[in-house]
């Protein structure tokens, strides 16, 4: 296993099979009587968000405790920018604390891979979001959730998404959530379609492992997901499309939209929903909507990884652990 | 004053020759010449030049005297070759009136390391806003011709056209940083392939190509003359090839980090690598070296940008653009285009020193080496090779992208006016 958690795209397949295999493991904790593990007893994980993200902060403090570990939340939000030095001086502090993993969330690009190869500190650094770059475990509870209903929960351990067709719509450009599901998706053997307004596209877009589209109503009848991606209303003001009403009617998912889809396939959103612009409340309140599942399962999936890039002891495993091995 | 006889150095990559220098002068050129009461200096395989000179320096002196100061860049210049330095005119006080200017020249005297020739604000405060006092800075003691607001683009297309035909009177130069600033809002490296997957802003092509293409129509359209500063792009290089031909008066400018360097280095989030104009792609840069070559860009300028420790050591957002280039650039330009078959030693001269003294008007440097003329020279040794070591920078900054790189070439001497400002490699 890697030593650090920095992009999707350092995944091999094998790798992330593995977190999408442990996860399982993790999600049966959650429906014991005490939804707790000892794996990280006694270790020690700060919460470095030097950006504001309530949920996934959240979502990682659950995993911690869960796996028992201690908790240090550290928000510096706004300093980070303004003054380059914090990122390092904090780093640093937290390390003469003896901190023994990092997760750090930053509006910069590129931030946590500097944290993880810079020298300044020793302990593992897990990215739970940099700037327009990158968020793994993001992408790997969207896996995760694609991978329970598309192949199944237990028939699904050492599965991977080889040939489920993946469409994602909305501000690519922006969207960190976007490039690490084209990565991941793509190593799990998934076919993944882009879609949005030509503004929101990245210029490079074409070395990327995926399809580009600029038109919804094509893709969807054949999607097996549906990922709507957020899109931050003061887009508009930067003249990425005109109105509000017309990237709704061209990229929005309602239920005609939704109609149109396989009976089996899915409609995901990373969250927060912009109801009624970017997804319909009809839509998002469906069965078909996993929104609620991404969220319980990013507690797993960040217990996972925790466990794995900590090397919990085989001791403190989960009991069911072997089901894992034999796959 | 004292001789110095330099024996058997490759006269402009020519025929090996000796050269005596007496006092500030170049008094002899030949072959046998003998040493008299001269120093000798043994310079057989080595190359020598007339004195390089930069057009595009930062010498952070006045305002940021942590990264670089007046002596400290000078003495930087003096190491890499360069008997002359344009200073740009981004400091703290900006460098928008005679008394900065003429505080800047005054500072260039008193190092003695090298002539500094500050360039002038084209408006008050860089801030693009309204013109600053450029006939008062050329009247100054500094003498200004040189006028850029480096760092900013004079983005105003009414501004630009006062300023270009306002310097007519004076014979000055407009030097332009081409970056059309609405394009360029939150860009932090080129936008391309590379920024698409490292999600970081992108600095498109287009912001720099369309700035130029705007700046030579309106010099022609004037009459005046235009300088485009460190010019990074395939498309900006066919902009001025056209220009060019069809006679409007435009001369360019590359860095050494263009000619070598690619946006992939940026995969590393080192902010080392982190400069405006930022790092492109290699078709760029194998234009930016054939154009260096054919004339199109007519010199090669370092935009010696230096920064201190802590403006580097983070995040790549957070990080100061540019990076060092004085005591690199030969180098640089021996393995960019020299090993590469593109330029002559001749070729190297032309570019580094005799046309940047012209574009500048820096009197003195620039001039042939021969008898009678000024002894600002260069002596460099082509064989060496080493892997560059920033511990050993003259400047004050470290902020090299080439550490541990293996460069080529070494300065071994550099000469003032007759007096040595570095012999065998180290500073006098």
């Amino acid at each position: 296993m890697m030593r650090h958690l920095i992009s999707a795209a350092d995944l091999t397949r094998d790798e992330a099979v593995l977190i999408l295999d442990t996860a399982e493991e993790m999600a049966r904790v959650a429906d014991r009587p005490i939804k707790k593990l000892p794996a990280l007893r006694g270790r020690t994980v700060c919460n470095l968000f030097f950006e504001d993200s309530t949920r996934t902060r959240i979502s990682f403090e659950a995993a911690e405790k869960r796996l028992s570990a201690d908790v240090i939340n550290f928000a510096a939000k706004g300093s980070s920018v303004s003054k380059g030095e914090s990122l390092k001086d904090t780093a640093q502090t937290l390390e003469a604390m003896g901190v023994d993993a990092v997760v750090i969330r930053h509006g910069a690009s590129g931030a946590p891979y500097r944290l993880a190869n810079s020298g300044w500190i020793d302990a593992p650094v897990i990215n739970a979001g940099d700037g327009t770059h990158q968020h793994p475990t993001q992408a790997l509870l969207d896996a995760f959730t694609m991978r329970r209903r598309l192949v199944g929960r237990d028939a699904g351990l050492g599965q991977d998404l080889a040939g489920r067709r993946i469409t994602i719509v909305g501000d690519v450009l922006h969207s960190r959530v976007a490039r690490s599901n084209v990565d991941l998706l793509h190593t799990l053997g998934a076919e993944v379609t882009l879609v949005a307004p030509p503004t929101l596209v990245p210029v490079g877009v074409e070395t990327w492992p995926c399809e580009v589209s600029y038109d919804l109503d094509s893709t969807l009848t054949k999607s097996d997901a549906v990922m709507m991606l957020r899109v931050q209303r003061e887009r508009m003001n930067a003249a990425f499309f005109p109105t509000e009403r017309e990237y709704s009617r061209r990229y929005g998912l309602d239920g005609e939209r939704m109609a149109r889809m396989p009976e089996h396939a899915v409609v995901m959103h990373p969250g927060p929903m912009v109801r009624g612009m970017e997804i319909t409340a009809e839509v998002a309140d469906s069965p078909r909507c996993t929104v609620i599942e991404q969220v319980a399962n990013g507690v797993s999936i960040r217990m996972a990884v925790l466990y794995l890039l900590l090397g919990g002891n085989e001791s403190d495993a989960p009991t069911t652990n072997t089901r894992t091995e034999e796959k | 004053m004292s001789k110095t006889l330099i024996r058997g150095a490759k006269v402009l990559g020519g025929e090996p020759q000796d050269v005596l220098i007496d006092g500030a002068t170049v008094e002899r050129v030949g072959t046998g010449i003998e040493a008299g009461d001269a120093t000798v200096i043994e310079a057989h395989g080595q190359i020598l030049l007339p004195g390089l000179v930069d057009l595009h320096t930062h010498l952070r002196e006045p305002g940021r005297e942590d990264s670089e100061t007046v002596l400290t860049g000078t003495r930087a210049a003096a190491s890499g070759g360069y008997t002359a330095v344009f200073a740009m005119a981004n400091t703290f006080p900006v460098a928008d009136t005679a008394g900065v200017v003429e505080q800047v020249y005054r500072l260039g005297k008193e190092s003695g390391y090298c002539d500094v020739q500050p360039i002038g604000a084209v408006t008050v405060g860089l801030e693009g806003k309204k013109l600053a006092e450029l006939g008062a800075m050329h009247e100054s003691a500094a003498g200004v011709t040189v006028f850029s607001d480096d760092g900013k683009c004079v983005d105003d297309a009414v501004m630009m056209r006062r300023a270009l035909e306002y310097v007519k009177a004076f014979g000055g130069v407009i030097a332009q940083h081409a970056q059309e600033p609405r394009l360029t809002e939150g860009a932090q490296m080129n936008e391309g392939i590379v920024s698409a997957e490292l999600g970081l802003g992108g600095w498109p092509a287009v912001a720099e190509e369309s700035i130029i293409a705007r700046d030579v129509l309106l010099a022609e359209h004037v009459g005046s003359r235009v300088h485009i500063c460190h010019l990074s792009t395939a498309g900006s290089v066919e902009i001025v090839r056209w220009a060019k031909s069809r006679g409007i008066d435009v001369t360019a400018e590359v860095t050494p980090h263009h000619l070598l360097l690619t946006d992939e280095l940026v995969r590393s989030y080192n902010p080392v690598y982190k400069v405006n104009p930022p790092l492109r792609t290699e078709r760029d840069v194998m234009a930016l070296r054939e154009a260096l070559a054919d004339g199109t860009i007519d010199i090669v300028a370092t935009d010696h940008a230096p920064h201190p420790h802590e403006d580097k050591d983070c995040e790549w957002a957070a990080a100061a653009m540019g990076m060092v280039g004085l005591e690199t650039a030969l180098s640089v330009v021996q393995q960019t285009m020299v090993e590469t078959g593109l330029l002559d030693w001749a070729g190297v001269a032309d570019r580094m020193s005799f046309k940047p003294a012209v574009i500048g008007g820096a009197k003195g440097h620039g001039r042939p080496v021969s008898a009678g003329e000024p002894a600002n020279l260069t002596l460099v040794d082509p064989a060496y090779r080493g892997a560059v070591d920033p511990a050993g920078f003259a400047s004050r900054s470290r902020n090299t992208p080439y550490e541990g790189r293996e460069l080529p070439g070494r300065v071994t001497h550099t000469f003032l006016r007759g007096r040595a400002t570095v012999v065998d490699g180290k500073l006098a």
